[in-house]
């Protein structure tokens, strides 16, 4: 599973912890967030995020 | 005669309470030239209620405003927009001092503050976006602003007023007696205006849109902004030119501009800048030369903000760039701007790496290199040549760039 990271502010989405403060369980690939997902640091949307390299 | 500094109204029971930085020149990186202000702004209702407040040196002076009105013991509420220290070194402070019943801030406000400061012996009240604070006769409407510039950043609206506090969006970084924008010329306006976003509020400029689309949206009614730094706007009409850049600025529109960066050990590199600047200028394209000798980083943030190409040139020193690229080049990259043309250039003794790290360091940033010159010491009429077709060159994509803008 990839991690991905915020190009606004640098948050890193890892999978493995998901976002579990806003609704999005461990486990979950960054693929499968719901679409209303915005990064929980800057409030940038998932679009913004590319696959950490 | 007062004993104390003076608050001064902006709008009703409304007063900015904040201080007056006249001789400070460096903000985290970003030059001052000319001050600024740290603006605090204090509601005189059932619920007296401060917003925001200023740097450590300037709590006498802060203090001093707020008594000018009512003792500060009587603050019922602290609002804090924005964790950043200018606007929140006091807070420990004034919560020691004042016990207020509470103090707000957003969700990231709520955790930035308590990690900011580790004694403030208080528990902070988290407010959501669109959430509402009675204080009496006035009502607080929060608006999140995340990222704009810090995850912590919120708006306030008094509703009933119809004033928007929105902390460091809309500022500027200028000391004046005048508290207003109408009270100063357009031209120093728009000047600190410009450097601020440049400066600040560049790498957010996806947040900026999506602020005016949500505002746009809920037809919020605004007669006065009034900003954590600078002067309050309350003629819309001045407002409103500064609205148009924020838009101008935030959709990454930009000029028929050339920005050449370059610095100089012996004169080589700086004799190629101005065989480019004459090249650029056969084109009838605005150039703005920078020696990094003379200029600084925020200056040249200052005109990258809405130049379609920049041109940097560097002396290779002991198999690098010139030390005073590095800085520069560090800044512009972390401020995010979408210049969509570039050259390089330097002149060089035997190595000659500069043009390499230079052209590096712009594609990096999503830059797309026209072309780039190389000068072995002293450049010779081939080379001179050579730098005026760049010139022309880089002029010319930016001609069409405009174009089709």
């Amino acid at each position: 599973m990839n991690k991905y990271v915020c190009d606004v502010c640098g948050y890193v989405y890892d999978p493995e912890i998901g976002d579990p403060d806003n609704g999005v369980s461990p486990g979950t690939t960054f693929e499968d967030i719901p679409d209303d997902w915005i990064c929980p640091t800057c409030a940038a949307g998932s679009e913004s995020f590319s696959p950490a390299s | 005669m007062s004993k104390n500094l003076n608050a001064i109204q902006i709008a009703d029971k409304v007063y900015w309470v904040g201080a007056i930085d006249w001789g400070v020149r460096n903000i985290h990186g970003y030059t001052t030239d000319r001050g600024t202000t740290y603006n605090a702004y204090l509601v005189m209702d059932d619920k007296i209620t401060l917003f925001d407040t200023v740097k450590k040196e300037f709590e006498d002076e802060f203090l001093s405003r707020i008594a000018s009105i009512v003792n500060p013991e009587k603050i019922d509420y602290i609002i804090s927009n924005h964790s950043e220290p200018d606007h929140s070194e006091v807070l420990p402070e004034i919560i020691k001092a004042v016990k207020p019943e509470k103090v707000f801030a957003s969700v990231m406000g709520k955790k930035a503050l308590n990690a900011i400061y580790h004694d403030l012996n208080m528990e902070i009240t988290a407010v959501k976006d669109g959430e509402e604070l009675g204080l009496g006769s006035k009502t607080v409407k929060f608006m999140e602003t995340r990222m704009l510039h810090w995850p912590d950043s919120m708006f306030s609206y008094l509703v009933e007023d119809k004033v928007l506090l929105t902390q460091d969006a809309f500022g500027m970084h200028l000391a004046s007696s005048e508290r207003f924008g109408e009270e100063l010329p357009w031209g120093v306006l728009k000047t600190h205006v410009s450097g601020y976003y440049a400066n600040i509020i560049t790498p957010y400029s996806s947040h900026v849109a999506k602020l005016f689309e949500k505002i746009d949206t809920s037809g919020l009614e605004v007669s006065i902004v009034a900003p954590d730094h600078g002067p309050v706007w309350r003629n819309m009409d001045n407002f409103r030119k500064v609205l148009s850049l924020y838009k101008k600025w935030s959709a990454r529109k930009l000029d028929e501009k050339i920005v050449i960066v370059y610095d100089t050990m012996w004169g080589s590199t700086e004799k190629m800048a101005n065989h480019i600047e004459d090249g650029a200028r056969s084109s009838d394209v605005s150039v703005e030369m920078m020696p990094l000798y003379s200029f600084e980083r925020s200056m040249i943030a200052l005109e990258m903000l809405d130049a379609s190409a920049v041109i940097v040139g560097a002396p290779t020193l002991n198999n690098n760039i010139f030390p005073s690229l590095a800085d520069v080049l560090t800044y512009i990259k972390g401020l995010k701007f979408k210049t969509p043309y570039g050259a390089v250039f330097g002149s060089y003794g035997w190595s000659g790496e500069g043009n390499n790290l230079l052209r590096e360091y712009l594609v990096s940033i999503g830059v797309e290199i026209v072309d780039e010159i190389k000068s072995k010491y002293v450049p010779d009429d081939k080379v001179k040549e050579e730098c005026f077709l760049l010139g022309q060159a880089v002029a010319n994509k930016v001609k069409e760039f405009i174009k089709n803008q």
